[in-house]
């Protein structure tokens, strides 16, 4: 029975707990020990398994007592190193956080612990999020468990890559990610699981280690589109303490799902936007794509062409706003207060040492720019110039949606690349976020489904964008996608 | 726009960075290509269009101003690396 239990999905999960099938407690110690017995993709910084097995206790004493929590109680949940748990260690994949033990939980992970989730422990990262192969971690790179692909070890995708590897392993559930140019969906695509970014504001961001604040964004990475519905209904609503969270109502996301299922829907109109058919694209993520549209013809959806003119200024556009605000919010690790220290005569040569010492080449390299494009002289050139090319990228996707009710992509132009390539230039490492940048930089919903495998064998997935606050569209589509893909996750070991 | 040494060295100081002497002219290199590579933009009309500094239009709320949290020190000074009494401590800034 143990070794089933990580097969399950949340939902399957639910219902055989409440049906007494197991217990909460047999259901964590199936995780920690396929977390145990899966060390070697490094997919975790911290594991708690005091903290888990604690809390799976307690999940069957309410259940006992018939005090269950609802949809989440004694689920294990993988959560993102970059997410502030109270009393377990976090370090947003860096150096500088050294010895940091928030005295607070992030919102987002308060709801789910309130919900009964149990915590296997926090997941690996790029550092501060910031990349999309999980090999900027200061704890060292994340395995994809679809490798080791001819004799060499393959990314994960990132930044959320600890949390993708660990669900597509079957180390836990489903697992908390955070998106700000794409890093839910690409690894969800890179290890064949379903990543889903909700819209901006759904889903406070207090609590969760900042990165570039108008585009950060929490959501659910699982094996099943229903699960992420599960997951994202318990993740979203309105915080006071965010004010960009919006204060709207959270709908039945798992109905959305059962209605994609229980389909046909006749009137949904699809969106191509013939910009995403990019020069050079592999034949295969264009064959997928095609695949994709096929499927959601014959569900019923009407398929048509729309233009996002902007597109290929996405990238460039958010290489310098990130930045921007990454330069600003990360001019809070100092040494002072919390995290690393390393000493200097004066002042202003501890900030430098520590932070010199404390932040890896890639997060150094954005703070400069982010530093250089805010800088005196250069501001409207770089910067403010970014935010009106901006504005016309949200533009294009407000046009689109007054013909489509969603808009089908590729999620990324590759399957998952072998640890250590793409890292010579770091605009070839930016352009695996082609397809996912223009959604975040517009603050919309957009899903990665698992849709097929490349003619190496490893996952690709495919993305649908809605428009805002209409998550319930992309789940229902979503739903029909995975049906006809049938994709069915890593292949079991024989 | 292209970077030289110079530039690199007071950005970094700027971003309170420590950056080696000889990391100077790599990095230079790096950053000058996602500069030029950025500059594309220059190309998009963008006469009249207002910059977008927020995706979700909606208005701040306001809490009442009062005291919602607050009063324990040590739980604040718990995670400094280096405090001294009840106090956060740095290099000395007066001479």
């Amino acid at each position: 029975m143990t070794g089933d239990l990580t097969r399950l999905t949340i939902a399957s999960a639910r219902d055989g707990l409440a049906a007494g099938r197991f217990s909460a407690v047999e259901l964590a110690r199936a995780h920690l020990d396929a977390i145990d017995a899966a060390r070697g993709l490094n997919a975790f910084i911290t594991e708690a398994p005091e903290l888990a097995l604690a809390l799976a206790e307690a999940s069957d004493e309410r259940r006992a007592r018939g005090g269950a929590l609802g949809a989440l109680d004694g689920i294990p949940l993988a959560i993102k190193d970059l997410f502030c748990t109270e009393g377990v260690r976090t370090t947003a994949g860096s150096h500088i956080l050294d010895g940091f033990v928030p005295l607070y939980e992030s919102t987002v992970t308060g709801k789910l612990r309130a919900a009964g989730a149990v915590v296997l422990g926090k997941a690996n990262l790029d550092e501060f999020a910031m990349g999309s192969s999980n090999t900027t971690s200061y704890f060292g790179p994340v395995k994809n468990p679809w490798g080791p692909k001819d004799g060499k070890d393959l990314v994960p995708g990132g930044s959320s890559g600890g949390s993708a590897a660990a669900v597509a392993a079957r180390l836990c559930l489903g697992a908390t990610g955070t998106d700000t140019g794409g890093s839910i969906r690409q690894p969800a695509s890179f290890c064949g699981i379903v990543g889903f970014k909700p819209t901006y504001g759904r889903c406070s961001r207090w609590g969760i280690v900042a990165f570039a604040s108008s585009l950060d964004q929490a959501g659910p990475m699982t094996r099943s589109v229903r699960d992420a519905a599960i997951l994202l209904s318990l993740m979203a609503g309105h915080d006071p303490k965010d004010s960009t969270s919006a204060p709207v109502p959270v709908p039945d996301f798992e109905a959305a799902v059962s209605q994609g299922i229980a389909g046909p829907f006749r009137g949904l109109k699809v969106g191509i936007p013939k910009e995403y058919r990019i020069d050079g694209m592999a034949t295969e993520i264009d064959d997928l794509w095609r695949q994709g549209e096929a499927w959601l013809r014959e569900a019923g959806a009407e398929i048509r062409d729309v233009s996002l003119p902007h597109t290929r200024y996405a990238l460039a556009t958010y290489y310098i706003i990130a930045p921007a605000e990454a330069s600003s919010n990360l001019a809070r690790y100092d040494g002072v207060r919390f995290g690393l220290r390393v000493p200097g005569e004066t002042l202003d040569e501890m900030y430098m040492n520590t932070r010199g010492e404390g932040f890896g080449a890639e997060v150094r390299r954005r703070i400069l720019i982010g530093t250089y494009v805010l800088s005196a002289g250069y501001y409207d050139a770089y910067y403010r110039k970014a935010q009106q090319v901006r504005a016309l990228i949200a533009r294009d996707f407000a046009q689109a949606f007054e013909q489509v009710d969603v808009i089908l992509t590729p999620t990324a132009p590759s399957d998952a690349f072998a640890i250590g390539d793409n890292a010579d230039d770091p605009i070839t490492m930016y352009l695996n976020d082609v397809f996912t940048v223009p959604t975040s930089l517009a603050g919309l919903p957009g899903i990665s489904v698992p849709a097929g495998l490349s003619g190496r064998g490893l996952p690709l997935g495919l993305q649908l964008v809605g428009r805002p606050f209409d998550e319930e569209t992309v789940l229902r589509t979503a739903a029909v996608l995975e049906r006809a893909a049938d994709f069915g996750g890593l292949p079991l070991p024989a | 726009m292209s970077l030289d040494r110079s530039t690199v060295k007071s950005i970094a100081y700027l971003a309170r960075l420590r950056v080696d002497d000889a990391q100077c002219d790599a990095l230079a290199a790096e950053l000058s290509g996602i500069l030029h590579w950025v500059e594309q933009l220059a190309e998009v009309d963008t006469a009249g269009v207002e910059p977008m500094t927020s995706v979700a239009e909606m208005t701040l709320t306001q809490r009442p101003d009062a005291v919602s949290d607050g009063g324990d020190l040590r739980r604040v000074l718990s995670n400094a690396p280096a405090p001294i009494d009840d106090y956060y401590a740095v290099p000395k800034v007066v001479e």
